[in-house]
């Protein structure tokens, strides 16, 4: 498959072309496609095409192709009806992780059909019987993704002059032509001088790609939380990252991917919001805590995590660690839910409707699924509670770290059901349940040593709820404890005003390295339908794993734990508290700020804790965010996180991660 | 010679299966693909297609016999079943496909029995010409070039 770029070997031409002669000789395509004839005969026709194939006929296949072979595709075809996944699902997946160009193609030509192809981001429909005639074509889409890359890359330039505001990512490349033309002429020249070998080297399509690993992409975030989402500009990112041979132009279209990434969270938050509603304190805060304050950032980017669920996120959050009142949320809190939320969201709720829109969603939504109905109904309550105090003000003490809330469920369940608003019966089983629990979360990201507070139950229903847990977390600003260190005040919907947590947030989650891997896990995970959750997850978390090495221990403990549990579908939160852990655990990568500091100490005690419970608990809970995470640490992570939430898309480029490890 | 004698009766063979509309434009498009290296191409799909839809056809067996019909399970099968159909060009058999569905569009669980029988006719039929022609054609050996109906 990895056609040593049948592009590779392009001449470069014009910049405008950057296509050699032979193109698109060898163009690697994927298939996908669960009819055997039709595979068959694409394949033939791709193959006589000169094109470089390799077909699949089940889209939990493909995925797990891609993933392991980043780079390894130009584009993918792929079917709409297939038994095991559905195609937009499988589209939307690919979009988020590996932004490449899908083609969809169906017997069926209704326009609805079609329609769908086209909001859920294909580049192409084809009716089938395809011929042959069609798929000469298709290279074209791989070209112009390109060419947008580098609209992108060339926009994003301009923003480092602060002309331009927070550019809706998705339209970024486009935003106005007019705008185009100033930015492009006021700093083409600029840009170009600067970046000149770059974009000579870029000419070919494919430009050389930055690796954003976890911990790049933790420094990111952090500096992007920093300088608030609106102020984040490349040129200041760049600087304050301060990593030597990354450029400008890459943090540009990382940035962009950011954005986009958020706005997609939030979009996806008020739709998934309601059904998961997450508890996320607690398990899955560990590594999701990327991931969620990925989310979050989104969200609080975009503003538009909808009341009720930033209610609900910040409810969860804070809810968890004990009851209602008093529970010190403080950013550790925020932090979890974040966390939680983005893996939650992204998991539990899964394909559907995470996928559609966000991708940071979709990977929180994966992570909780199984949460028993009692527990999310504890989620809620906490969530609610949380909610409430948040808004209100916060609740001061909520010391317990968001996961361990969760664990409070009677206190919180009400809550949740007022703020879920309906989804939190999904969280509530899991939450309560000890994943993290355990000690996983009291030990991951306890930081306030609730462990007591049942940090596994509120867990799982963050994740759940991730979507929109997510958006409350990174509205949390609001988040009731006092702690919080931002201080941002309790109005969920403002995000922008919190910009500081989300920072601070996304630092401290995107800090840890642990969590940066978590996260992408996570997203890989949510794309993944349910079956192949847990195994990811397992995988994944042992990736993290390696990353700490005090981690590993546990990992592999937690691994086997999960891996038992996780064969169920419940596996997932389980992973999800596994990653957690890791997240936590990985203090070492670092940037992170407080979190790393305080999900150190943690995790290495709740660690092995976590393992034992979790086996239980795993499959019901996926929260298990330690309590004894710095809550102000957290919240101020998230908080910046959210802000500076790029797109998902970037983390998942992340070579951090090797998913080689989940069994598919 | 006897050999294109062969290829005579195959070609004629051949041009009755469009003309009574059997096969379609896209079976053409298969013979296109037929080259050298895979001399055999469209009996394989051929081959392949029979295999695949023979679980398809067993299934929506099974799923007529249920009372009540689940007319959305019995659409599912058939969306494959066509799209299996619509890539080889059978034609009937598509068409028979189409006629299945919109019974279950409406809930007319008679015509969809009728239908069903209709189209395991033209299924068996289609696969009895074909096993025919494919055998004749082996037999001319490798120089059977695709042409277009009239």
């Amino acid at each position: 498959m990895n056609l040593s770029n049948g592009k590779g070997s392009m001449s470069t031409s014009t910049s405008g072309a950057g296509v050699s002669d032979q193109f698109p000789v060898g163009l690697r395509v994927l298939v996908v496609d669960d009819d055997p004839t039709c595979l068959m005969i694409l394949e033939k026709m791709l193959r006589t095409c000169l094109y470089e194939v390799t077909k699949c006929n089940r889209a939990e296949h493909a995925l797990k192709l891609l993933r392991e072979h980043k780079n390894g595709f130009d584009v993918v075809i792929s079917d709409v009806h297939m038994p095991d996944m559905d195609g937009f699902k499988l589209l939307e997946c690919i979009g988020l992780e590996m932004d490449l160009p899908v083609i969809m193609m169906s017997a069926d030509d209704g326009k609805n059909v079609v329609m769908k192809g086209v909001t859920h981001g294909a580049c192409d429909y084809l009716i089938k019987p395809v011929r042959i005639e069609a798929l000469k074509n298709i290279w074209q889409h791989v070209v112009r993704k390109k060419k947008n890359e580098w609209r992108e890359i060339e926009q994003s330039g301009s923003v480092e002059e602060g002309d331009r505001p927070a550019k809706p990512s998705e339209e970024a490349d486009y935003s106005s032509s007019a705008n185009e033309g100033n930015w492009k002429s006021s700093k083409k020249r600029k840009d170009e001088e600067e970046e000149g070998d770059e974009r000579d080297d870029t000419s070919t399509l494919k430009k050389p790609r930055v690796v954003w690993s976890v911990e790049l992409h933790q420094q990111f975030v952090g500096a992007v939380n920093q300088l608030g989402i609106d102020k984040a500009v490349p040129k200041k990112i760049l600087e304050l990252m301060n990593v030597p041979g990354l450029t400008r132009e890459n943090v540009a279209s990382h940035l962009q991917k950011y954005r986009l990434y958020l706005r997609r969270l939030s979009g996806q938050h008020q739709t998934s919001l309601n059904n998961s509603f997450m508890s996320p304190q607690e398990a899955t805060f560990g590594p999701m805590t990327s991931l969620n304050g990925i989310d979050l950032q989104t969200l609080a980017v975009t503003g538009q995590l909808p009341a009720q669920s930033l209610a609900t996120l910040q409810a969860a959050g804070l809810g968890r660690s004990t009851a209602k009142s008093g529970i010190p949320f403080p950013l550790v809190d925020q932090r979890n839910l974040f966390s939680f939320e983005n893996p939650k969201l992204r998991f539990g709720e899964g394909q559907q409707q995470h996928l559609n829109n966000n991708k940071p969603v979709n990977l929180l939504h994966g992570i909780p699924t199984s949460m028993e109905p009692k527990q999310l109904t504890n989620l809620h309550q906490s969530v609610q509670s949380l909610g409430m105090n948040m808004q209100a003000n916060p609740h001061g003490a909520q010391n317990s770290p968001l996961l361990m809330q969760m664990a409070q469920p009677q206190s919180r369940g009400p809550i949740l059901n007022e703020s879920a608003g309906g989804h939190v019966p999904r969280l509530p089983s899991s939450v309560t349940q000890p994943i993290v629990t355990s000690g996983v979360a009291g030990g991951i990201l306890g930081r306030n040593g609730n462990a007591d507070n049942g940090r596994g139950a509120g867990y799982n229903p963050v994740l759940q709820n991730s979507s929109m847990l997510n958006y409350r977390l990174n509205q949390t600003s609001e988040l009731p404890s006092n702690s919080f260190p931002l201080g941002n005040p309790p109005s969920i919907s403002g995000l922008t005003s919190k910009g500081a947590f989300p920072d601070e947030v996304n630092s401290e989650i995107k800090g840890s390295a642990g969590f940066v891997p978590s996260y992408d896990i996570f997203n890989d995970l949510n794309q993944h339908k349910s079956n192949d959750w847990d195994l990811q997850n397992v995988g994944l978390t042992f990736d993290a794993s390696r990353q700490s090495n005090n981690l590993q221990g546990s990992l592999d403990l937690v691994h086997q734990g999960f891996s038992g549990s996780q064969r169920s579908i419940q596996g997932r939160n389980q992973s999800n508290v596994v990653k957690a852990m890791f997240a936590l655990g990985d203090t070492d990568h670092g940037n992170s700020q407080n979190i790393t500091q305080n999900l150190n100490p943690l995790l290495g005690d709740n660690s092995i804790r976590v393992k034992a419970e979790r086996i239980p608990d795993v499959v019901t809970e996926s929260s298990f965010f330690p309590e004894q995470f710095g809550q102000d640490d957290l919240m101020s992570a998230l908080l910046k996180q959210q802000e500076g939430i790029a797109p998902a898309e970037n983390q998942f480029d992340f070579d951090g991660y090797s998913l080689d490890n989940i069994p598919v | 010679m006897e050999r294109n004698q062969l290829r005579r009766q195959i070609a004629v063979m051949r041009q009755t299966l469009f003309d009574q509309g059997f096969l379609d434009e896209q079976f053409i498009q298969l013979e296109e693909l037929q080259d050298d290296t895979n001399p055999n191409f469209v009996e394989e799909v051929a081959t392949l297609y029979y295999r695949d839809s023979s679980r398809l056809i067993h299934s929506l067996e099974q799923a007529l016999e249920k009372s009540p019909l689940d007319f959305n399970k019995l659409d599912n099968y058939l969306h494959q079943l066509k799209g299996s159909s619509t890539s080889i060009g059978a034609k009937k058999v598509k068409a028979e496909c189409t006629q299945f569905r919109e019974y279950c569009r409406t809930g007319n669980g008679e015509g969809c029995i009728r239908t069903f029988q209709q189209l395991k006719k033209e299924y068996a039929l289609l696969k009895k010409k074909l096993e025919t022609y494919f055998q004749m054609a082996r037999q001319a050996g490798p120089t059977q070039a695709a042409c277009r109906p009239k």
